[in-house]
């Protein structure tokens, strides 16, 4: 939760500011989406191998965290791993700011569940009915399941805030999709799902709690953890979430992850960028479990 | 008078005089006078402040009727947010009520034992104790609740995830019943000794004595602490934050879990943009939390006031 978060990133934070080389004489802030907090910390600590000039400071706290930065003007590349919000454009622009996106690479949504669960595959509907607002599936029993552990049988719901991007994105994605198709009412979140403060908090608790049901970024999977094959309708051959799925877009849930940058990117920013986008930058991308935005071929 | 005599002294000071005496004497008295108002400036400082940063929401998109009557808390959908803190004063109204539960019994107890029947050193010991009690920080608690209690919670009552009311309200009992026990150990010491030594000459037992006699005369005092513990489980944020669970919900039963007015603010504050409409709903909840503890904290202190003047 919260206070671990805390620790960790400012720990993450420490390390990264150690690594750098005390020639660097020009400062990055970077901030945003714990799902790219990872990737954004390996770009971070290899690129004054490439440049010694720059240096970057890496910081999460979730999308909504690097977008309220972006407006309020205290970073220099938000993370997100959903697109700015037409309002947030706004507020930015009245801010003085104005935000210019990068695409930097893809990400498989994954859902998870206790490795001891025996359910494979569930549709988006399947997911509308366990995730969504007034969906009937509340009970493991409702899909036909008996999980073993579970004696309670109760579906344990596990989200994340409601500023996260993963969050935003899973309910764009499928519980919009699901109230589209009418089978819950309205595209949100049921009620009493745990909120949970970041990705590895989600985790976590899954791995713990065999009546639990939750999502993240594929990169943060573990072995403890059963990932859900998912199939966009009904009765279409289910789609397990990898870098390649992800990558080919045959995955259902695969989202962009967007890197901002206040203008124009110029100079060091730019560099830094570029670098990104290059074949070195999406290699790193890939090897933490995401999915590049052009064909890499990595050693 | 003084003065005059002293100046006919002639060869004391004059303490009209300007000097450098004077002046540090005029500047204590300032910087005593600011720091004795300096908690009423901070309060009404405050006060502004937050009513400030909430008065857009309330001007523009608060609904009284959605606000108090909606369980549905959803500041950011894009389409319709809704802002409704029903599910979480519930949150924080059931964690509260259950750590009363919790904590009456508990201070009571050791309140009685306390100032009836410990005496000497074991007494200095004893509330010496509970003031330590009293300075865990509240993040240590939560992280009691969240690796202790939690496991212990699963397994004991068999239920899926041990984050919830009853973890919660255990917690919250602990860190309200040491502020109860000293507020009550007052009460019950401010009861004069002739209504003990009358109700003892009268053959009360000892349990007589203090049911029939001390408790009914120390009542507000008593009640006093009472209201004091709920300000500290309404205000209460980071053991709340860890231990609940943090989901939005009505509980139906202390195995749900739940989340509190003071956890949703400390969890979503800091990742809205500053002026939103979301991040003045989160300032208005505030405005909302200040008024219920300052009622009931002057509530307690009238309480107990009454009982010193009486």
């Amino acid at each position: 939760m919260k206070p671990g978060r805390i620790v960790l990133l400012s720990m993450a934070t420490a390390i990264t500011l150690s690594s750098q080389n005390l020639a660097a004489n020009t400062l990055i802030q970077n901030k945003g989406s714990d799902t790219l907090v990872n990737v954004a910390q390996a770009w971070a600590e290899t690129y004054p191998s490439v440049n010694p000039e720059v240096a970057v400071a890496v910081s999460g706290g979730g999308s909504g965290t690097g977008i309220a930065a972006m407006i309020n003007g205290t970073v220099d590349i938000a993370n997100a791993s959903r697109q700015m919000k037409k309002k947030e454009l706004k507020k930015a622009k009245e801010s003085g700011q104005d935000p210019v996106e990068h695409v930097v690479g893809f990400d498989a949504l994954a859902v998870f569940i206790h490795k001891d669960n025996p359910a494979k595959e569930l549709s988006f509907n399947q997911l509308g009915k366990i995730f969504g607002r007034g969906g009937d599936f509340t009970k493991w029993s409702d899909l036909g399941l008996s999980v073993p552990g579970c004696g309670s049988d109760k579906i344990v719901v596990v989200s994340r805030q409601n500023n996260s991007g993963t969050y935003a994105y899973f309910k764009k994605a499928v519980l919009k999709s699901a109230a589209k198709a009418g089978i819950i009412v309205k595209g949100s979140f049921r009620q009493g799902t745990l909120d949970m403060h970041g990705s590895k908090d989600v985790v976590d608790l899954v791995e713990k709690t065999p009546c639990a049901i939750g999502y993240s970024g594929l990169a943060y999977a573990t072995d403890h953890l059963k990932l859900v094959c998912i199939s966009k309708n009904d009765g279409d051959s289910c789609i397990s979430p990898s870098v390649t799925t992800a990558s080919d877009r045959s995955y259902p849930i695969a989202r962009p992850l967007f890197m901002y940058t206040n203008g124009k990117p110029v100079g060091a920013i730019k560099g830094y960028l570029d670098w990104i986008h290059s074949v070195a930058g999406q290699c790193i991308l890939k090897n933490k479990g995401y999915a590049p935005v052009h064909d890499v071929t990595c050693p | 008078m003084i003065r005059s005599s002293r100046q006919s002294a002639g060869n004391l000071p004059d303490i009209n005089q300007r000097n450098a005496a004077w002046y540090i004497d005029k500047l204590v008295q300032y910087l005593v006078f600011l720091s004795g108002i300096s908690a009423i400036v901070l309060i009404v400082g405050i006060f502004i402040f937050v009513t400030i940063e909430g008065l857009g929401f309330l001007f523009e998109d608060f609904s009284f009727r959605e606000f108090f009557l909606s369980p549905w808390w959803e500041p950011t959908d894009d389409d319709e947010p809704t802002y409704g803190i029903l599910a979480l004063m519930a949150g924080t109204a059931s964690v509260t009520g259950l750590a009363m539960l919790v904590a009456i019994p508990f201070s009571l107890g050791s309140a009685i034992y306390i100032a009836e029947f410990a005496t000497g050193r074991k007494r200095e010991y004893l509330k010496i104790l509970i003031e330590l009690l009293a300075a865990i920080p509240s993040v240590v608690w939560g992280f009691i609740g969240l690796t202790i209690m939690n496991p212990l919670i699963i397994d004991i009552f068999d239920v899926p995830v041990g984050l919830n009311i009853l973890n919660a309200g255990i917690i919250l009992g602990l860190m309200a019943a040491p502020i109860m026990t000293s507020i009550s150990e007052d009460a019950l010491k401010a009861v004069p000794d002739r209504y003990r030594e009358a109700a003892e000459a009268l053959g009360g037992t000892r349990w007589q004595v203090i049911y029939k006699t001390i408790l009914p005369a120390a009542k507000n005092g008593l009640l006093g602490g009472v209201l004091l513990g709920v300000g500290r489980g309404f205000g209460e944020t980071m053991a709340v934050l860890m231990a609940t669970g943090h989901a939005i919900n009505i509980p139906g039963s202390v195995f749900d879990s739940v989340r509190a007015l003071t956890a949703t603010i400390a969890a979503e504050l800091g990742e809205t943009a500053v002026g939103s409409p979301h991040y003045q709903a989160l300032f208005t909840i505030g405005i909302f939390l200040f008024s219920i503890t300052f009622i009931i904290n002057l509530t307690a202190d009238l309480i107990v006031r009454g009982i010193r003047k009486s």
